[in-house]
């Protein structure tokens, strides 16, 4: 009993530590010595290299998420005879709920893996401690850029899959299955509203980008520097993202329908 | 002027419950070339490491330039590394700039100076280690040799006054390994540098130090000029200068009885 307690404990101390070290490492990151001019273009740098190389596998996932919401909808709400509302239906969907999680969950996957494993080789290659050496900060060089292009790039990769998603249910509604055009979009414009639904799942892109970039640059930053070191802490960077993701989705959700 | 570039004094570090240094003084003389020698794992790069205060002792003191490096904040030590510079084991270039970027790396972190000076400060660095030619290379096409080259090219950039390689010559050819050494050698005259340098290489580190440090176990077991230790008869520092397999540093790692574990 007592050996049980005394784990528990450590696991607990080990726990905040861990949390300890993460959040310093975040602010450390976050509250640099401001260099605008000379971070900017490493920041757009790294947008190319975690957004704008994630398009594709968001704009595919979207498309087809879109299409098989839209099937499965038309044939819930015929029973009903309302397959005029099909369009409120996915659009609702994809902007509160699909759009940020499966964003977040694709993103953690793409993106976040490869932030870690980026990183973790340049740990494990000493190109982190040789650029201390050079008198250059690491956080300033290479994790700062990275981790303000995630915080940008996901909102806009979500926004992205929100449209692609709502296209492909048109395709599948209007174009296949011959849902009226005009009842598709005016139903969805008349149920979607600006700030409870497009600026809800903004917000949440936001989060969910910060939250996951930040477990990416820390598991890659603290990596044990070895071949099995790296895989590890890429499989953390998307199993702790994609767990990060549901339970803040959950929290996020709850304050924004306001049952907190 | 401090007849010493780098002092430690009373130096403690401890990995966890396991103790690699324990009350260790040494002096690092200026404008001199250091050895530090010793076996693998007696925590040599631990050493330089606590030297360029990335990592933080338990105890004792290291002056480097007269200053406690580890009283420092983050900006002084930041100034305080402008006055060093470290060849990694592995080279530690980036991998994803070529080698001339590479080299012009510092430069462009922490000056504003033109194009072409840039150009031209990157072409002396390189036209010194030899390589002047690679320079539209990646690393990944550069040989182990020409890749130390290129990061002590990078190291010296910025024309520092204390240079720390960290085992300059494990795994080289012997025509590269001839070549570094006459390139310490060279750079650290010419430039009047102070060098430590770490390695388990007996012949080759002896030929070029001025000091020798060997150090074992946690602390200092031989030191002097390279004549001195090379025939120091202490048995630790004579079975590491002379490669004896068994010693005091015994070929068989503890274990218990042999029959025994045979169960004969």
């Amino acid at each position: 009993m007592i050996t049980w307690i005394e784990s528990l404990g450590r696991i607990g101390l080990l726990f905040c530590e861990r949390a300890g070290v993460s959040g310093l490492f975040l602010l450390r990151t976050v509250f640099r010595r401001p260099r605008i001019m000379r971070l900017f273009p490493l920041i757009v740098e790294q947008i190319y290299a975690v957004g704008v190389l994630s398009i594709i596998i968001i704009v595919v996932s979207g498309l087809f998420i879109g299409m098989v919401l839209a099937l499965q909808g038309y044939n819930i709400l015929e029973r009903f005879g309302a397959v005029e509302q099909l369009g409120q239906l996915v659009a609702l969907s994809v902007v509160r709920e699909l759009g940020p999680v499966i964003g977040g969950l694709l993103f953690a996957g793409r993106a976040g893996s490869s932030l870690t494993a980026e990183i973790g080789l340049m740990q494990a290659t000493e190109q982190l401690a040789s650029m201390e050496m050079m008198a250059v900060d690491p956080l300033w060089r290479v994790i700062a850029p990275r981790f303000w292009a995630g915080v940008v790039s996901m909102p806009i990769l979500i926004a992205i899959f929100c449209i692609i998603a709502v296209f492909g249910s048109y395709l599948v509604g209007v174009e296949w299955l011959g849902v009226d055009a005009g009842q598709f979009w005016s139903n969805m414009q008349a149920s979607v509203n600006f700030r409870i639904d497009i600026i809800n799942g903004i917000i949440k892109g936001l989060m969910f980008g910060i939250v996951i970039t930040w477990i990416a640059v820390y598991q890659g930053y603290y990596v044990v520097p070895t071949a099995a070191g790296i895989g590890r802490a890429t499989t953390k960077t998307v199993v702790y993202g994609s767990l990060a993701v549901l339970g803040l989705d959950f929290i996020l959700t709850s304050f924004m329908l306001g049952g907190w | 002027m401090l007849d010493n570039f780098v002092e430690i004094l009373g130096l403690h570090f401890a990995r966890g419950d396991h103790s690699v240094f324990r009350d260790v003084n040494l002096c690092i003389p200026r404008g001199k070339i250091t050895a530090i020698m010793g076996p693998s794992g007696s925590g040599k790069t631990t050493l330089l490491r606590l030297i360029s205060a990335q990592l933080h002792p338990q105890g004792g003191k290291v002056l480097v330039n007269g200053v406690d490096i580890h009283s420092l904040n983050h900006s002084e030590l930041y100034k305080m590394r402008y006055l060093m510079g470290m060849l990694f084991q592995s080279g530690a270039l980036f991998t994803n700039i070529s080698v001339f970027e590479n080299v012009a790396f510092p430069l462009r972190e922490h000056t504003k100076l033109p194009e072409d000076v840039i150009r031209n400060v990157v072409l002396m660095q390189l036209e010194a280690v030899g390589l002047r030619g690679a320079r539209e290379l990646m690393p990944s096409e550069l040989s182990g040799g020409m890749a130390h080259r290129v990061a002590l090219a990078r190291a010296l950039v910025f024309n520092p006054q204390l240079m720390m390689y960290d085992e300059p010559f494990t795994g080289q050819d012997p025509i590269t390994m001839g070549v570094l050494i006459k390139l310490i050698k060279y750079l650290n005259n010419i430039l009047g540098l102070t060098s430590i340098i770490i390695s388990h290489d007996v012949v080759e580190t002896l030929s070029i130090a001025d000091y020798v440090y060997v150090i074992a176990d946690g602390h200092i077991i031989g030191e002097g000029t390279a004549k001195q230790v090379a025939s120091d008869k202490s048995p630790l520092v004579d079975q590491f200068i002379h490669g004896f397999a068994d010693g005091p540093v015994p070929f068989h790692y503890p274990a218990k009885n042999y029959r025994e574990d045979l169960q004969l």
